[in-house]
């Protein structure tokens, strides 16, 4: 917009406005911040007694360690604790949830946004209730059958799970991403002697990744962030690492190592950021997504 | 696309969630009518040179053999809907007769698990699904007239909360506000009362997780509006403008009206999300003063004696609550359709 002066904010509110905004960015970072400093302290810093300006000197963690800054919170977790296990069976749970969950959602998000039958909005209701009932109602449901089939405590159930969890919301995502290609593309194809397959494989998967990476992000977060299903479906073996953070909190406060907790959920955060980083705009377009259809 | 097409795109996705969704939700209505079998007892006579002595022990071979049989245990009707742990109609209807004054018969109300549990995830949606728009269009309103050098920036930093892991997001919250950490000192500092903790405060931490509900989902709101802004009409609001209509008024006659679908799309996912408010509660280690229907299931899950058919019960209890909430939306939904 030009900046003609009828649009010139009044510098009064020029000021609320940045006021506001220097509080909210303050708010939404700088608990991060404050938590990536202080995993490099002792834990008498980090949860200071005496002072909390401890928690930016380093006093205890001088005392205790010889330096301002350690690195112990990270080597008990990574180390003592084998977070690293915890990591890989998150990078295994999430690789798998995000392919298969998008290979089945882009194949019925296709079929959904071009079928004019009645069942397809149905089905698509029927997803949103779906989306609508809190996980962990699920999970009490899977318990029993789970024991009984000995299907409870190994990767693969869970990652099943996840996917089947993630269901309704892709589908929403992907249809609405399909209703924006517009039909006359694979309809054409078909007149030119394609099967429905051959037009979706030869002219509407070229054009789709977008849709696809986007709806992507946010399989990934949700297998990355998920704590219930893995909290209830997972043996200790098999733990992935928002289970294990939050297993350490039961034993860390008789131990006194909350340390590893913090290192282990600065660990955990790191590969967000850089998610965030570099895929910002597809995660703004994605959660606008279901907003513009209505 | 013809019948069969549609159904060969579409039956890996469906059969997923059927398997996933559809039969655990039956399984759920299924656990919540039975119960754990009783132990079958019996009376073992054991003779010494004393004399006889009885004991009552559980015989395991039976135990074990009726549990093998019938794994899903013995049906008891609407026994586990009624009892104390959920609807508790004689402890509802004992309170409500031996009450002295509303107090009393609230506390009461509120020593019921079930109760205590709905009245803190009702609190918490209709709490925090309002600040959360207001706060997310206010944000949305300030960033929007940020200068566009620092848009990029501001929207990276705004998305941490709503991205980052709740159960991280809210244990990294929950550092600071402890009684050693830099926010619980503040509040100390402030309140003047160097004994004040959240980990002690049932009213202050209903507070902090409301606080963290509004943190975590008022990024969510801000990009939706966000979006909505940069569609607002510029005719419009120049028009509005000529019309000698102030910036309040602009800002409440045409940017809100314009953005109001969003707003009603907002609410319905926030309903949802936070009806099933979860992770905040276990990293807030709040048991003790708050319990939503969520931790109440999982509680009962998780533990020693794993009380599967009570979470049962809760759980398909808290899928009705979500029913009741969400039927204005469908009844829409499904008088558009009908229209259409």
């Amino acid at each position: 917009m030009s900046t003609a002066n009828p649009r010139k904010q009044p510098a009064s509110l020029r000021i609320i406005l940045t006021g506001f905004l220097v509080l909210w960015v303050i708010m939404a970072a700088f608990p991060f911040l404050w938590t990536l400093w202080g995993s490099f302290k002792v834990e008498g810093d980090f949860f200071s007694k005496a002072n909390w300006v401890y928690a930016l000197t380093g006093e205890s963690t001088r005392v205790e360690t010889g330096g301002s800054f350690t690195g112990d919170g990270y080597y008990g977790a990574w180390v003592t604790e084998e977070f690293g296990r915890a990591v890989m069976n998150t990078s295994i749970v999430c690789f798998c949830v995000v392919t298969i969950s998008l290979t089945l959602s882009t194949l019925a998000g296709y079929a959904l946004s071009r079928s004019t039958y009645n069942y397809a909005f149905w089905i698509l209701i029927a997803a949103l209730m779906f989306r609508a009932m809190p996980q962990i109602t699920l999970v009490s449901g899977y318990l029993l059958p789970f024991y009984e089939w000995n299907l409870w405590g190994r990767l693969g159930t869970t990652i099943v799970v996840l996917v089947a969890i993630n269901q309704p919301f892709s589908l929403w995502m992907m249809t609405s991403f399909f209703r924006n290609i517009p039909k006359d593309l694979d309809e054409s194809a078909m007149v030119d002697g394609c099967n429905r397959f051959q037009a979706f494989r030869h002219v509407i998967l070229p054009v789709m990744w977008p849709g696809v990476v986007t709806t992507g992000l946010f399989s990934f977060l949700l297998a990355y962030n998920d704590f219930p299903v893995a909290a209830m479906l997972l043996d200790q073996q098999n733990q992935t690492m928002i289970p294990k953070i939050a297993s350490f909190l039961g034993t860390t406060q008789t131990k006194g190592n909350v340390m590893f907790a913090v290192a282990s959920v600065v660990s955990a955060t790191a590969p967000l950021f850089v998610l965030i980083l570099f895929f910002q705009r597809q995660i703004v377009s994605g959660l606008t997504a279901g907003a513009v259809k209505g | 696309m013809n019948h069969k097409t549609f159904l060969t795109f579409v039956a890996p996705s469906l059969l997923a969630m059927l398997l996933l969704i559809v039969f655990p939700v039956i399984s759920v209505v299924l656990q919540s009518f039975h119960a754990q079998h009783e132990q079958v007892m019996e009376v073992v006579e054991t003779c010494g040179p004393f004399g006889c002595t009885q004991t009552t022990s559980v015989n395991q071979e039976i135990s074990l053999a009726l549990q093998e049989e019938k794994p899903l245990g013995r049906f008891v009707g609407f026994d586990n809907y009624v009892n104390r742990g959920h609807l508790a109609f004689s402890e509802m209807g004992e309170a409500w007769r031996t009450s002295i004054g509303w107090g009393d018969w609230w506390s009461k109300v509120m020593n019921l698990p079930f109760y205590s549990a709905i009245v803190f995830t009702l609190t918490f949606t209709f709490i925090v699904t309002p600040l959360t728009i207001v706060l997310g269009f206010s944000i949305a309103i300030a960033v929007n007239s940020a200068s566009r050098a620092i848009k990029g920036p501001l929207i990276f930093v705004s998305l941490l909360p709503f991205i980052i892991t709740p159960l991280v997001g809210s244990l990294v919250l929950f550092w600071m506000v402890d009684a050693r950490g830099i926010l619980g000192y503040a509040i100390q500092a402030i309140a003047g009362n160097p004994d004040l903790s959240v980990k002690a405060s049932t009213p202050m931490m209903w507070i902090m997780l409301m606080f963290y509900g509004i943190w975590h989902a008022a990024p969510f709101a801000f990009v939706v509006f966000y979006a909505g802004l940069q569609s607002v009409s510029q005719d419009a609001d120049e028009a509005a403008m000529i019309d000698g209509a102030n910036r309040w008024q602009r800002v409440r006659y045409v940017t809100i009206p314009h953005i109001m679908p969003l707003v009603t799309f907002v609410a319905l996912i926030q309903l949802m999300d936070n009806f099933r408010v979860f992770e905040p509660l276990i990293s807030f280690s709040a048991e003790a003063h708050a319990q939503s229907l969520s931790t109440y299931i999982f509680s009962d899950l998780g533990g020693e004696t794993r009380l599967l058919n009570s979470a049962a019960t809760t759980s398909l209890l808290t899928v009705l609550c979500v029913g009741i909430l969400l039927s204005p939306v469908l009844v829409r939904t499904w008088r558009d359709f009908k229209r259409a």
